[in-house]
């Protein structure tokens, strides 16, 4: 309340990623892309379907993980990207026949051109405003959506529906199962691009921004350039995401993509640890398994059950999946000492 | 004309709604400099045990009375309980936390009184005010507590040794703590204070939305869009920027063609995004100045 201006030093939003820490060894990785690989021939088609979702929402968070974890920058609206990408998919497959796989691509290349847009205006913005801004605009799009002059294209509050792909080739396997493999060859593709532009140089100015944007300024790095690619980037990764999702769940409608989703995918990223690109998968089975679980505790509370998990997790590992993934490799490294 | 007057009217009765809400918002920002999404949540669940205490067969005033302070002392228990240990993580870390909190309170409030929709009393009655049909007796009340509330938190800060604390250990915790200001109980006061402030914006709100635990999702997206439109860091601001969205939502419902009432939380939301571009701090609030 006085006149005075306010002067802080403002700590970095997050604390620093090593670059190293970002990534997991060459063994692990054979071992977890072997299990992933090996695992749905085993369970039942439902299961391979919620791996599916595991991994399409993977993809998401670890576009946000990009945008937070590399650039430093916030977002609650993510599930707005989710959306454009679901529906570019959607009312390319319905409208125009196009092949479900071809529409990927396009949905890809739409959610980068929109968040770069969106980062415009975004780039003034820092912290919580950035949040509350993003936050805006996951509350105003499945609004928008719904809207009379898109009803044509969009089918309204009743939405879409988007029929799923058999496996080609005359491969004998269920739809479920081609679309997991399909998910995940996608989802693996993205994760190796993404760590090589986390690697770039683009990638390193990306971090330089997130730990100092006036020092990043000095050596030269364009920060209104960067942070506008990273929106770019991020939201067509989640574009990407959301088409895959489409096509999963065969159905599009506005209020699928509301704030809620935008907030699960930034819960997600928290509890896979942030800027820890493997952890956004484990961080999506959570989003995914443990509201069931908190049903299965207490109908009435699940909310309440799935706050209070919430809770423990940020207490007991507040920088999530990527601190139980170093506390294990510690207590490894200590058993194979002994023996 | 007469449907312009009637428009601003109609929004100014809205707007204090929102003015309520944000002046929460605006409290808390100052204590802890946090945006707290379970704020709306909190206000709910004070309302209910105010309507609960009512059910019980107090009176009006001692409900509001008991509420507050209950309110008080439940914000305070939070941040002691649930924040102060977070205190030093990261920002993603306390963001998730208040959406835990969110989450418990919203799922605890269905648990006890159930999501059917309940009619809540009002001191002020409901009739016309001054032969107006668009603002109520109610909603004149409503405008007025605001305006009591904002002097007496001005009077507060400006004026009691412990406002003036209470501005030094958010404008300069080092400092403040040097010269014997226990920075942490007065952080712990914000809150309380915050969750009472809502306590009342909750009471004061659910005549005219009903109570149920979702009664707050639209009204606290609006009070953001308000705290960031008068400036964070002013609770004056905050009010007049409550006012200014409601009035402004009903006229853009108005005048502008094709926008109808599915539209008027985006325009609201445009309202933040373009305030937020052209003045990051708001109409009355401060400028950030960042030291290198």
């Amino acid at each position: 309340m006085s006149a005075a201006e306010e002067v802080v030093t403002e700590a970095p939003a997050i604390e620093a990623v090593p670059k190293r820490a970002m990534t997991l060894g060459l063994g692990t990785s054979v071992v977890v892309l072997a299990a992933l690989i090996i695992a749905p021939m085993f369970v039942k088609n439902f299961i391979i379907f919620q791996m599916t979702q595991i991994l399409y929402l993977g993809l998401a968070v670890l576009a946000l993980n990009i945008l937070t974890g590399g650039s430093g920058q916030f977002s609650l609206g993510q599930s707005a990207f989710y959306a454009v990408g679901a529906y570019t998919s959607a009312i390319l497959m319905e409208y125009s026949g196009m092949n479900y796989a071809l529409t990927l691509p396009i949905a890809g290349v739409i959610c980068f051109a929109f968040g770069f847009v969106f980062g415009q205006p975004a780039l003034r913005l820092s912290g919580v405003y950035l949040a509350l801004a993003t936050f805006a605009l996951a509350v105003a799009m499945p609004q928008l959506l719904k809207l009379g002059f898109f009803e044509h294209w969009t089918g309204g509050v009743q939405g879409l529906v988007v029929t799923k792909p058999d496996a080609p080739f005359g491969l004998k396997m269920s739809q479920d199962m081609w679309l997991y493999y399909f998910t995940l060859a996608i989802t693996i593709g993205i994760y190796i691009a993404s760590l090589n532009l986390l690697k770039s140089r683009s990638g390193r100015a990306f971090m330089a921004i997130r730990d100092n944007e006036i020092a990043a300024s000095a050596m030269g790095i364009n920060v209104a350039l960067y942070k506008t690619l990273a929106f770019g980037v991020s939201a067509g990764i989640t574009g990407v995401a959301g088409g895959l999702g489409a096509i999963a769940v065969q159905f599009v409608a506005p209020d699928s993509f509301t704030v809620n989703l935008a907030i699960q995918l930034f819960l997600g990223m928290v509890v896979g640890g942030v800027g820890w690109l493997p952890g956004s998968t484990v961080g999506a089975a959570f989003i995914i398994f443990v509201p069931n679980i908190a049903e299965g505790v207490s109908k009435g509370l699940s909310g309440a059950v799935f706050g209070v998990l919430l809770f423990l997790v940020i207490f007991l590992v507040p920088h999530g999946a990527r601190q139980v993934a170093m506390m294990a490799q510690h207590l490894l490294g200590k058993l194979m000492k002994k023996n | 004309m007469e449907l312009f007057t009637n428009q601003v009217l109609a929004g100014i009765a809205t707007g204090a709604i929102y003015a309520c809400m944000a002046l929460a918002v605006v409290m808390i920002y100052q204590a802890i400099d946090h945006l707290n999404f379970a704020q709306g949540e909190m206000a709910m669940f004070s309302t209910f045990i105010s309507w609960q205490l009512m059910q019980w067969g107090l009176p009006y005033w001692w409900a509001f009375l008991a509420t507050l302070i209950i309110s008080f002392i439940g914000g305070i228990a939070i941040e002691r309980l649930l924040f102060k240990p977070l205190a030093k993580a990261p920002i993603l870390t306390n963001v998730a936390g208040f959406i835990a909190l969110f989450a418990i309170v919203n799922s605890l409030a269905g648990l006890i009184w159930d999501f059917t929709i309940k009619q809540y009393p009002t001191p002020f009655g409901s009739s016309p005010f001054l032969g107006s049909q668009l603002i109520s007796t109610h909603q004149a009340g409503m405008i007025g507590v605001t305006v009591l509330l904002l002097v007496l938190l001005f009077l507060f800060f400006q004026y009691t040794r412990i406002g003036l604390a209470m501005r030094a250990a958010a404008s300069l915790p080092e400092s403040a703590r040097l010269v014997g200001i226990n920075t942490s109980w007065m952080i712990a006061l914000g809150w309380g204070m915050a969750s009472a402030i809502g306590a009342i914006a909750g009471i004061l709100i659910a005549p005219v939305v009903f109570l149920e635990p979702n009664m707050m999702g639209g009204v606290l997206i609006y009070g953001f869009a308000a705290a960031v439109l008068g400036g964070l860091s002013s609770p004056l601001g905050a009010v007049i920027g409550g006012f200014l969205v409601g009035v402004f939502e009903n006229l853009a419902g108005t005048y502008i063609p094709g926008v109808g009432n599915e539209l008027k939380l985006p325009i609201a939301l445009a309202l933040i995004i373009t305030v937020l571009v052209v003045k990051p701090a708001g109409l009355l609030g401060r400028p950030i100045v960042k030291r290198v």
